[in-house]
């Protein structure tokens, strides 16, 4: 240890009393950090990583009961009060929070709280800190900073606040940044810009950042070293390059390997991880991973492992540490399935055409007599199909139009504009019974297992409840319920258990469960996995794939998460604001990309791969998504375009003023004057 | 500006709504025939018909015209005639300012301290300070206000009789028959009992809003921003938290002002105070449509005048409102 550290955490633990017991929420962990370097933390909800990082700053709630030591410049952070710590809070410790939205105090302007940073540790006129503050904007690359100071902050997007988060954590040029899911609340577009802007920070300040993540993909990108944590402790801990081409420990070799990635052209069953992390109430006696890990022996229930010495520069907490490489080389651990690849269905039967599908809200105004003065078009004239047996999926950032265009499909009413065919019949055509017949075939799985189960209800009555409708007789109501949790990966033994019971994970399943009692021929899928941990999201992935080889059945899914949608899906359609701008089968969509959004979206997308994903180049867009109420003219993606940027006067004109129409290029469906091609 | 215009037309708009329909439930409701019927000697129909009609409220004429003469005279500032045949302004402005008097210092004492006791009480969660105020004021908020007036009633003349001369009075405005400095101090203890009985509930009230919107405030994000920047727990409750947390009192403040000139009815009367609230009791009894009347068109100015102060106050304080 012959570099000197910024900042040294010594056996920290934390705990806080609950009534269903103490929780332990970081369990004697110990780091070190160093001067300029980029540290990941990476770890799923609830590991502790937010503690860890709200005691480095000293902001715990009251509550907390802390030991151990957190020394910065040989002082112990922990013993000192709230008002001699907040001397370095801001100063040499600075933190960046998860939601941009609710961190700035919204009845105060941008400049006058940059500026406040800037005066609580300086000595300088109010003027002058008004003056650095918009500098640092400017630093932060937010347009007209030296007017923007004086804006508030809901005048500012969620992209452009966390810009204001990062410059107000520069203000002071601060030896630590923490950043505690600094992009997670946002849109992978914008995302990219606000990580790379995080790398920028720490080069003008020179200061350490500590990028606390659960997204393997964002460390990748940007950290040097990385630190693992699973149930309060670090587990594994090294540089970054390493730790992700030879992990040691059997959670992060199975964490890095259930990740599906954006740029894997072949499918393959993601490695999945059984259960799901421990309750920081009730932790196992030995390891903490033992009642999930593959290589788990009796010896791993003896001791808790401590986090040792491991191939020089790492370190690893693991009782069968030097056993661990023999194991995955042998195949015995994780061992990679056998692809069957989906179902090679021949019918090209369409169980559903959606073609020039509009949906527009009215723009109201006014306080008493409240009158339209326009329209805003959410979906505009999209057309897509789903064929049997295949998976649809529809990808885009929040805003896009994505579940607007689920809810119109799933009204089975004629649509404000255009057609949509449901089992070859128009829905503008159908009867009360024929509707009623075509909901039993199309059920809907939302993204958030916890809000659509009624917590009353034992889950077997839950996945009967859809069946009760279509009067299904009793008798059958049961061996159809149990063979239902046997198929979603269930003990049809826990059907009388209550959702409260179950994990996220379990809870998915059960939801995916109830919307299969009936036998639907189409599953409309609304971003499934993104309310579910890391290390489950490949179950219900594998899951999910499973049912399709088994059943037949055919997707709609919609995601903002490309590599999901890489993974599961075989056909395509990207949005951007209300239409689509490419689509086709996605192998091709993602291997080439046609339209010029298509490939700046692969591109935001972090690659959970250190290698890859620090040598590629990347295209990071400028600006945020324009609103649909004042939609660009022409082409709706001009005005952040890169292709556009680049080409004469003329075409650039074209694509301010003339909208594209789709066409096919080289077998995909895009709108763009000037597609990109291979 | 073009908010505070648009604002103003539609205060105007619901002030004729709401007069409108209290003029007319009133003029439905009420039966001011009743007042003479069964009088010893009985009172002849003509008589009555007369003396009605003098009042603009003989149920004979039809409603509406009944409420354009009453509509033609509010226009030119007069409120008519009491069912006594006396004038309805007279009435109105002996009474305002008793009522004022009461209500400004009530209600503006109960606020103040209302929202000092729910910010200490948030910062001091489950503390003794937050638990005592706590129970108080559910207790106070539990207890029907004539009890709460009563009670006070008792204990002052407790204190009284132990102390041995008259420190508080419990009925009028002040004694009759002194001047001068005198006259002050003797309004000023018949004042404190009323204005107790209003303050005591003003302040359970709002002490609980106030904890529960600063609690809210306390925990949340840019708070600790406003800590990570380095400011001490309490540089950021003041700087950041105060502002945010007593922003939605303003508009609650101004409502509950407007509504409570109805609402102390019960503090007036039992205290001796002929305020709007007791006249509003006693109109109804006398079946008083005009009275009525004048004091809804009163209460609906007053409520939705402290509205539109509430928000253009509102809109100063945040900027989020501003210019929508
Ligand atoms: N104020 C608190 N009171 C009680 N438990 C808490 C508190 N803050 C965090 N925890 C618990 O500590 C554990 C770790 O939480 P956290 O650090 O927020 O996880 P992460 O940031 O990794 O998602 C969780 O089990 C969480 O429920
Ligand atoms: S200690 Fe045992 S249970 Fe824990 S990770 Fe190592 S092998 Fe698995
Ligand atoms: S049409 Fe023009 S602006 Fe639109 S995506 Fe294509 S090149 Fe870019
Ligand atoms: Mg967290």
């Amino acid at each position: 240890m012959k570099k000197t550290l910024v900042l040294q955490i010594k056996s920290l633990s934390v705990t806080f009393p609950s009534e269903s017991g103490t929780v332990n929420a970081v369990r004697n962990v110990s780091l070190d950090i160093f001067p300029g370097e980029v540290l990941g933390v990476v770890g799923e909800s609830g590991s502790g990583k937010s503690v860890l990082s709200l005691s480095t700053i000293g902001l715990l709630p009251n509550s907390a009961r802390v030991s151990g030591e957190i020394l910065l410049d040989g002082k112990n952070l922990l013993q000192l009060s709230d008002q001699e710590m907040s001397k370095h809070r801001g100063r040499d410790i600075a933190m960046v929070f998860q939601d941009p939205l609710s961190a700035l105090n919204p009845v105060q302007t941008i400049g006058h709280q940059i500026a406040e940073a800037l005066l609580i540790h300086q000595e300088i006129s109010y003027d002058d800190a008004l003056k650095r503050a918009g500098e640092l904007l400017d630093e932060m690359r937010i347009p007209r900073p030296f007017e923007r100071v004086k804006s508030y902050p809901h005048e500012f997007s969620g992209g452009m606040r966390q810009r204001v988060m990062i410059a107000l954590a520069i203000a002071n040029a601060p030896k630590i940044i923490l950043a505690d899911e600094p992009s997670t609340a946002l849109d992978v577009t914008v995302q990219a810009q606000v990580l790379e802007l995080l790398k920028r920070a720490s080069q003008l300040t020179g200061a350490a950042v500590v990028l606390v993540t659960h997204d393997m993909g964002v460390v990748a990108g940007l950290a040097d070293r990385i630190a693992i944590m699973y149930a309060g402790k670090i587990v594994e801990e090294g540089p970054i390059e390493k730790v992700f081409e030879n992990p040691a420990m059997p959670y992060t070799i199975g964490l890095i390997r259930s990740i599906p990635r954006v740029d894997e052209s072949e499918k393959r069953r993601l490695v999945s991880i059984a259960g799901s992390p421990p309750s920081p109430v009730a932790l196992p006696p030995g390891c903490a991973f033992a009642p999930r890990c593959p290589a788990y022996t009796e010896i791993c229930d003896s001791k808790v492992p401590d986090l040792e010495a491991f191939e020089g520069d790492r370190s690893v907490a693991c009782l069968r540490k030097d056993e661990i490489a023999g194991l995955v080389s042998a195949g015995r651990l994780y061992p990679t399935e056998v692809t069957k690849g989906h179902v090679k269905s021949t019918s090209d039967v369409k169980l559903l055409e959606v073609s020039n599908l509009s949906k527009s809200f009215p723009l109201l105004k006014g306080n008493v007599f409240r009158r339209r003065v326009g329209s805003v078009y959410a979906v505009d004239k999209i057309s897509f199909t789903l064929e049997q047996g295949k998976c649809l999926a529809i990808v885009g950032e929040s805003g896009c139009g994505k579940t607007t265009t689920l809810l119109e499909v799933m009204n089975l009413v004629a649509p404000e504009n255009g057609r949509i065919v449901v089992f070859g019949k128009n829905v503008s055509e159908l009867s009360k019974s024929e509707r009623l017949a075509i909901r039993k075939d199309l059920q809907i799985v939302f993204q958030d297992p916890f809000a659509s189960l009624d917590p009353r209800l034992p889950i077997g009555e839950a996945i009967m409840e859809p069946m009760e409708v279509f009067s299904v007789s009793k008798s059958e109501q049961l061996t159809r319920m149990q063979e239902l949790l046997e198929l979603v990966g269930l003990n049809p033994a826990h059907a009388n258990r209550f959702p409260s019971e179950f994990s996220g994970g379990q809870r998915q399943r059960i939801v995916i469960a109830r919307a299969l009692a009936l036998n639907p021929k189409i599953l409309i899928l609304d971003e499934p996995v993104s309310a579910l941990d890391v290390s489950v999201r490949a179950g219900v992935l594998n899951l999910l794939a499973e049912l399709q080889e088994k059943l037949g059945i055919s997707y709609l899914f919609v995601s903002h998460d490309l590599a999901v949608v890489q993974h599961v899906a075989d056909y395509v359609a990207v949005m951007y604001l209300g239409s689509i701008v490419e689509s086709g089968a996605v192998a091709q969509v993602f291997n080439s990309p046609h339209h010029p959004y298509t490939k700046a979206l692969l591109s935001a997308v972090p690659i959970p791969d250190p290698k890859v994903e620090k040598s590629r180049e990347r295209i990071i867009l400028e600006g945020e998504l324009p609103s649909p109420i004042n939609p660009p003219s022409g082409c709706r993606f001009h005005n952040r375009c890169f292709v556009t940027k680049a080409r004469s006067e003329t075409d650039q004109a074209k694509c301010a003023s003339e909208r594209p129409e789709l066409r096919i290029v080289e077998g995909a469906e895009v709108s763009c004057h000037f597609p990109l091609l291979k | 500006m073009g908010f505070i215009a648009k604002r103003f037309a539609n205060f105007l708009l619901l002030v004729i709504i709401a007069t409108t329909a209290g003029y007319l439930l009133a003029a439905s409701a009420l039966n001011p025939r009743e007042n003479f019927l069964g009088r010893n000697p009985p009172v002849p129909e003509n008589t009555i018909n007369s003396i009605l009609t003098q009042v603009n409220m003989n149920d004979q004429d039809p409603v509406l015209q009944r409420y354009g003469t009453w509509v033609g005279g509010v226009v030119k500032g007069d409120l008519g005639k009491t069912i006594f045949s006396e004038s309805v302004n007279e009435e109105f402005k002996n009474r305002i300012w008793v009522s004022f008097r009461l209500l400004i210092l009530g209600s503006i004492l109960g606020a103040v301290f209302g929202v000092l006791i729910g910010v200490i009480s948030a910062v001091r969660q489950y503390k003794f300070f937050d638990r005592t105020f706590g129970y108080s004021s559910y207790i106070i908020l539990s207890t029907p206000v004539f009890l709460i007036a009563i009670l006070l009633k008792f204990f002052a003349v407790f204190i009284n009789e132990k102390l041995g001369f008259t420190l508080f009075y419990t009925v009028g405005l002040n004694t009759p028959e002194i001047s001068g400095f005198e006259l002050f101090v003797n309004s000023l203890q018949h004042m404190i009992l009323p204005t107790l009985s209003l303050t005591l509930g003003g302040i359970a009230f709002y002490s609980r809003w106030q904890r529960n919107s600063m609690l809210d405030v306390l925990g949340s994000d840019h708070l600790r921003t406003a800590r990570a920047k380095g400011l001490t727990k309490r540089q950021a409750l003041f700087k950041h938290g105060l502002r945010v947390a007593v922003l939605p009192m303003a508009t609650f403040f101004a409502y509950s002002f407007g509504l409570l000139i109805a609402g102390a009815a019960f503090t007036e009367s039992i205290f001796g105070w002929y305020g709007m609230g007791e006249w509003f009791i006693r109109a109804v009894n006398t079946n008083d449509i005009n009275s009525v009347s004048a004091i809804v068109l009163f209460t609906a100015i007053l409520v939705l005048f402290a509205g539109f102060l509430a928000d253009v106050l509102t809109a100063a304080l945040d900027p989020r409102v501003r210019i929508r």
